[in-house]
């Protein structure tokens, strides 16, 4: 069973401590427990959150899928995200989605074999005048990649460990 | 020509730092601010015509009168949970010149009497949450935040809070929802957040640019201020162009400056020889405007609403005529759909079902009484909610339409795009996946 790590316990309390409402510890409780587990939320997680912040699971739970940026399920080492929305679109991300898909060999949000990548999809991400972009969210980093053709960002992508 | 107005030294590295922005004039005005009257801020303000430039374009002195005039704690919140496609504005004011939001937001919270604020980040602005985190350190440590602020006696603290992937919380009872840890559903209006907000208590939301530009109408005062703009819309603006043009980036310009000069000069014309077709004014949610209207248009809060569009938050995107509309909508749909919260009927299902026509059509099952049936789904979701979603996606549906219409028509009759030849390629995403929120 999932347990927070005296660290990241530490960093929720520290979270409870900071803002006027103990509810708005939730949102940052959640992103630590994201990294935490590998970078999703598993049930094991809410109740681990539930328990040490004495707020119901039923609260934790419906806030975190509300918010896309908590994942449902497992991703990758490296989880890219390539904007999808209407400036991207017009100068190429569709292609650049198609490509590294067919590169890293998966389907969207499916993981690779060797438990490395997860190629999504994401909603305007503010890189607009920088398309097409992606952003790359590992344990400890989140990146963004802009102006990207399909050949850079798989260079980009075979550069990851 | 740009005006580089509140932009002046985004071009110095160090302008990111404390020191770099105080030999650049940095704090000045907070040390000016400090010994007015918070009232004649309050008027300075409200005198200049500043008006919000997160996209409603509503005047901040006057959301600031709103404020009961009693000494009940109340807050200030930055919203800087800029999602609105194709805006990319704060992001650069944040990564670029963090101290600048920071002494606008001590001066408002002084104005305003506040002695705690948020800047709201969306989650997905690593790079500007860490770099505000650290302006606002080095802010504590030189006095200008905390307690008897340069020995003012004025108290005053900072925070920032990251946002975790919901365009809804840039609305801002969504994002007082969001702040309070709860899922970020927009509140009813009235009670407005300036009489009641964050924990029920009064709370002012402004953009970014809006609090940077409070410094600006300090120092030259609001007759200074104005000498930019016209009478309804003042000061300065940034623009943020995308799409089919040769320069895209974040332009600061007069308002009411020429859209066809702002496209064809500082964004070096449309791409590879290609002709306009199309631009979308103020961020995804404004109706869509011709080439021909394009010519006519100037960049202000009243030109763009007298031509049926908007100014928005300046976001200014570019389709060049190789693009096909329907797609172009789809991609829309999809977004408006993916990111209703869910809270309210016409929306969640108003949102649902114009994606799923749109995509109908697209994949060549389009019947001819699809195209109205858009168009009355569409006006079936204007001011039926409790937040502006719901028009956001109505509006680009209708104008679409009915501006570009033989496009409709001819994917309808031919199950191929008018402007490629060619039947749609299937999207990457799954249109009928549904809300991500509700």
């Amino acid at each position: 069973m999932f347990q927070l790590s005296s660290e990241a316990k530490q960093q929720v309390l520290n979270e409870l401590k900071r803002y006027e409402s103990k509810q708005s510890a939730v949102l940052p409780a959640l992103y630590i427990g994201q990294k935490e587990n590998q970078g999703y939320i598993s049930p094991d997680v809410i109740k681990a959150l539930s328990v040490l912040m004495e707020i119901p699971e039923s609260q934790i739970n419906e806030v975190f899928t509300f918010y896309t940026m908590y994942n449902k399920e497992k991703v990758g080492k490296h989880h890219i995200q390539i904007c999808r929305t209407l400036s991207c679109m017009l100068v190429g991300a569709q292609e650049l989605t198609e490509h590294l898909c067919k590169e890293l060999n998966v389907k969207l949000g499916e993981v690779t074999r060797d438990g490395k990548f997860t190629v999504t999809e994401a909603e305007c991400l503010g890189s607009c005048g920088t398309a097409p972009m992606m952003q790359v969210t590992s344990l400890d980093s989140d990146k963004y990649y802009e102006n990207l053709t399909p050949e850079s960002a798989m260079n980009i992508v075979r550069a990851m460990k | 020509m740009e005006t580089k107005y509140l932009t002046e030294f985004y071009h110095l590295p160090e302008f990111k730092n404390l020191d770099g922005y105080r030999k650049n004039g940095g704090y000045i005005q907070l040390t000016k601010a400090l010994l007015m009257q918070p009232q004649a801020i309050i008027d300075e303000v409200k005198a200049s015509g500043l008006r919000g430039r997160g996209g409603a374009g509503f005047s901040t002195g006057m959301k600031w009168g709103f404020l009961p005039k009693n000494n009940e704690p109340r807050y200030l919140l930055c919203n800087a949970d800029e999602g609105e496609p194709g805006t990319f504005k704060d992001r650069m004011m944040m990564e670029k010149a963090p101290h600048q939001l920071i002494e606008g937001m001590i001066i408002s919270a002084f104005a305003i009497g506040s002695k705690k604020s948020y800047i709201y980040v969306r989650g997905e602005y690593e790079e500007s949450i860490t770099t505000l985190l650290t302006a606002i350190q080095e802010a504590y440590k030189a006095g200008l935040l905390g307690k008897n602020i340069l020995g003012s006696g004025f108290d005053h603290d900072m925070d920032v809070y990251r946002g975790a992937g919901a365009y809804i919380c840039g609305e801002e009872t969504g994002m007082i929802s969001s702040l309070e840890g709860l899922k970020g559903q927009p509140k009813l209006k009235p009670p407005f957040p300036a009489v009641q907000g964050f924990l029920k208590k009064p709370t002012i939301v402004n953009n970014v640019e809006t609090l940077a530009a409070v410094k600006y109408i300090l120092r030259d005062g609001a007759q200074g201020y104005r000498k930019y703009g016209t009478e309804k819309s003042a000061g300065t603006k940034l623009f943020s162009l995308s799409g089919n043009v040769n320069k895209p980036g974040n332009y600061e310009v007069p308002l009411a400056y020429p859209l066809k000069d702002m496209i064809n000069i500082l964004g070096g014309g449309i791409k590879n020889g290609k002709k306009l077709k199309a631009v979308i004014p103020g961020g995804s949610s404004a109706p869509v405007m011709t080439a021909e209207e394009v010519e006519r248009a100037t960049l202000d809060y009243e030109c763009l609403a007298q031509m049926g569009t908007m100014l928005g938050s300046g976001a200014i995107i570019v389709i060049d005529d190789s693009k096909c509309m329907v797609e172009c909508l789809a991609n829309l749909t999809h977004f408006y759909r993916h990111e209703s919260c869910g809270q309210c009927t016409p929306c969640r299902e108003g949102t649902g079902w114009l994606e799923k026509i749109v995509h109908s059509i697209l994949s060549g099952n389009g019947r001819m009484e699809d195209i109205d049936l858009l168009i009355k789904v569409a006006d079936n979701m204007k001011g039926k909610t409790i937040c502006a979603l719901s028009d956001a996606a109505a509006l680009p549906v209708l104008s679409f339409v009915t501006k570009f219409r033989d496009e409709f028509e001819y994917f309808v009759q031919h199950g191929k795009s008018k402007v490629k030849g060619t039947a749609y390629k299937t999207p990457n995403y799954i249109a009928d996946k549904g809300h991500a929120h509700a």
